[in-house]
């Protein structure tokens, strides 16, 4: 279980462990509705390919979608959904038509299956969920030791055994590998090394090895910084490390059109390719498009590299896609919860319970609610702005509800005994006095809304996130703040128009200060 | 059932009743009955103050009458009829009602307050400025007044508008529940004047409760004094000061007038 929880997490930035964690929930409370929303694609429909949200799975969805585009395809770009079971019941409901998985992460992750079946092994398993695996594309992103070339060379050290030979090298790995079933122990035990090794955090261990401070640490075979520090990879003589082998996992009612023009990939990419290109794109600070462009002409696969700077094009998109959400998101959350909270407030009981469950859904971590969307609503803008508005409900119910029940006594008396209709108390009486209250829980709402909509790009919405969630991956400040500093001015000038609002619609003296 | 009678030298019929309580009981679920076999008779015409201490009834009482409140047991009729079911709206619009502190709507002006129920009912524009000019002018007030907020006049001006706005749809009962309390005494003189010239030009009925014995006597041609929801004494103010009923009404009589 825990190795499978591991595995679930392996490659992923582990903030998404919640993301995960929390889908796992969603499939058991919403098992039943699986596959509601599935519809099956049109020739003509664009195709809709997914990654999930680190760097190498961004760079290979993004080489499938230039592939098929030089091919006079339409692509749909679903990058940087939150994961591997998000991406894979984003496939299996329809929502995407493929994207790049790895072997390993299949059999162990999504199948449940021992780690050294076969592709066809996997194929048949795949089969009745209509889904299909194609070639592997040639790099296998395993587990890898590794050690400075300049060592290698120095000490002839080409393979794993050869470590027995020399056990005055310093061996540091990652706290995971420590504990890994497929990490150290076993290693050391395949190998007849000392199983007795210090554990490292895996982000200070290539610092530590350029530094000469260790000998040998572990790393994913494929990380662009094997190139960077110019490391070497010790060959796995006895196979002891699982295959992850990259490869496009599609559904099986993909036109075959597609299907084929995605199968120049197979066996393009080599370790050494991989590394160089995720190196391209970590260290060079090159976008996905560029590398993916570059990657595509070198190997005759498309004429003419990827043009341009869409600095601007992709900002006025991703701010765009973001008001979207969150205005769709708040307009509705006003409609629902100002309307409820003229339904229910002079039920007490029906407020409280209304509250406490607007409450706890506010509890729900926002990565978890977007999570529980999927099964329900697939993935993409709508579950977004499903739970953007979930959010956006109880400041504002909150807010109106305390405004409509704790308003003077007296004036509710005297509104009453004046002889107003019910409507005419709510038009002329509660709203007017509950209004300043209101329009502070709405622009609560809108700002938690517009903070909160950064995460929509986890199930694919776009948005502001979207550059977030790509800088994230790549752990490149300058992207994080494309989406965070537009996100960050929006909510300013949210605030601003809603004082602007509340200047021309309050007078002064029932205006909250400021 | 003296009340008729009893009353001050108007010209009336003996049935023009504007208010009668018959056996009415009220209580909110506790033991104690906040109102306790009540039959009172009330003179149209004329301005009644039911004077009474924190918790005697006299604020359930009137609030009895334009069915804020119904009565556990008995009946309230007004003018001679029971209170409808339902459509209390147009029922209660043809009454009046004054609070104390003057309880006008903060997030309107003067005017607004004044103006709102003519507006809900379906006054035209011009008849209700007519209305309007005409009540600012009988209470005493500026037009100045009109377009401000209630919290920038003083506490006697929005006494005044909230009067206004009890006049406004030309009621023919008024029911006042202390409305003139929170205002000083010297204020409170010049209001009473305004207000006695008002109701008697408009021919109004008037209820009035209140704690203040010697406002009662000022304003009101017929007393009932109401104690632990339960009528002491009603009569004139000079019978009530002829002949106490009992300790209590002596009390009152010999402190306060």
């Amino acid at each position: 279980m825990i190795r499978k929880a591991l595995l679930l997490l392996r490659g992923l930035p582990c903030r998404l462990a919640a993301t995960e964690v929390a889908f796992v929930l969603a499939r058991v409370f919403a098992a039943g509705l699986l596959g509601a929303a599935a519809a099956s694609a049109a020739a003509s429909d664009p195709v809709r390919i997914g990654s999930k949200n680190f760097n190498e799975s961004y760079l290979l969805s993004e080489i499938a979608a230039q592939l098929l585009e030089q091919r006079g395809f339409t692509v749909e770009r679903r990058f940087g959904l939150g994961g591997t079971l998000i991406c894979y019941e984003a496939l299996r409901n329809d929502e995407i038509d493929l994207y790049i998985e790895y072997s390993g992460t299949i059999s162990q992750a999504i199948l449940n299956l021992s780690l050294d079946a076969g592709l066809d092994q996997l194929r048949q398993s795949l089969a009745p969920f209509g889904l299909h695996l194609q070639e592997p594309l040639g790099f296998n992103n395993t587990y890898a030791m590794v050690v400075k070339r300049s060592v290698a060379r120095r000490l002839g050290l080409t393979k794993i055994g050869d470590l027995a030979a020399h056990p005055e090298l310093r061996v540091v790995v990652s706290h995971e590998f420590l504990e890994r079933d497929d990490g150290w122990p076993g290693l050391a035990l395949t190998y007849g090394l000392d199983p007795a090794v210090t554990g490292i955090e895996h982000g200070l261990a290539y610092q530590a090895l350029d530094d000469g401070a260790i000998d040998v640490t572990d790393a994913y075979s494929t990380d662009g910084e094997l190139v960077r520090y110019d490391l070497a990879v010790l060959e796995d003589d006895r196979a002891y490390f699982p295959d992850y082998l990259a490869l496009p996992l599609v559904r099986a009612d993909l036109p075959l059109d597609v299907q084929r023009a995605l199968a120049p990939l197979a066996g393009r990419l080599d370790d050494g390719r991989m590394q160089a290109l995720n190196a391209a794109v970590v260290f060079e600070g090159r976008t996905f498009a560029d590398v993916a462009g570059a990657f595509l002409e070198k190997e005759g696969l498309a004429e003419g590299s990827y043009a341009g700077d869409v600095f601007w094009q992709d900002l006025a998109r991703n701010t765009l896609q973001h008001l979207k959400l969150t205005s769709l998101a708040l307009v509705g959350a006003v409609i629902a919860g100002v309307g409820l909270s003229l339904v229910v407030f002079r039920n007490r009981g029906l407020s409280q319970v209304l509250l406490y469950f607007c409450g706890l859904l506010q509890t729900i971590p926002s990565i978890a609610l977007l999570a529980l969307m999927i099964p329900l609503f697939g993935i993409g803008v709508l579950p977004a702005i499903l739970a953007l508005f979930l959010y956006s409900l109880l400041p504002i119910l909150r807010n109106t509800i305390t405004a409509l029940t704790t308003l003077d006594p007296t004036l509710i008396r005297v509104a009453l005994a004046m002889g107003m209709t019910n409507g005419q108390q709510l038009r002329w009486i509660y709203v007017p006095l509950a209004l300043p209250s209101m329009l502070a829980g709405i622009r609560t709402a809108a700002v938690i809304s517009i903070g909160t909509a950064t995460l929509a790009a986890f199930i694919g919405a776009g948005g502001l996130g979207e550059p977030i969630v790509t800088g994230l991956a790549l752990n490149n400040v300058g992207l994080i703040l494309q989406g965070a500093v537009p996100a960050a001015l929006l909510a300013i000038t949210t605030e601003l128009l809603f004082e602007g609002i509340e200047r021309a619609v309050l007078p002064g003296h029932l205006r909250a200060s400021l | 059932m003296t009340a008729v009678s009893q009353s001050s030298g108007q010209e009336q019929r003996p049935e023009e009743v504007c208010v009668e309580f018959c056996d009415v009981e009220k209580s909110f679920g506790g033991e104690q009955k906040i109102l306790d076999g009540i039959n009172l008779r009330l003179p149209a015409g004329t301005t009644t103050a039911v004077v009474g201490e924190s918790g005697s009834g006299k604020t359930t009482l009137l609030q009895l009458v334009n069915a804020v409140l119904r009565p556990d047991a008995g009946e309230v009729r007004v003018f001679g009829q029971p209170i409808p079911q339902d459509d209390l709206v147009s029922f209660r619009r043809g009454i009046g009602y004054a609070v104390q502190g003057a309880g006008l709507f903060p997030h309107l002006s003067n005017r607004e307050n004044v103006e709102l129920l003519a507006k809900l009912a379906g006054w035209s524009a011009s008849r209700r400025e007519a209305r309007y000019l005409q009540l600012l002018a009988m209470m005493g007030l500026d037009e100045e007044v009109s377009d401000r907020y209630p919290h920038t006049i003083s506490g006697g001006q929005q006494q005044r508008v909230g009067l206004c706005r009890a006049f406004m749809l030309q009621p023919r009962l008024l029911l006042l529940d202390e409305p003139f309390s929170a205002v000083d005494p010297i204020t409170r003189i010049g209001i009473y004047q305004t207000f006695s010239e008002v109701k008697a030009r408009e021919g109004v009925s008037s209820l009035l409760v209140t704690h203040d014995m010697r406002e009662a006597a000022r304003l009101a041609d017929y007393l009932v004094i109401l104690a632990r929801g339960r009528v002491l004494q009603e009569g004139t103010v000079g019978d009530i000061i002829a002949a106490p009923a009992d300790d209590y009404v002596q009390m009152l009589v010999k402190e306060q007038l």
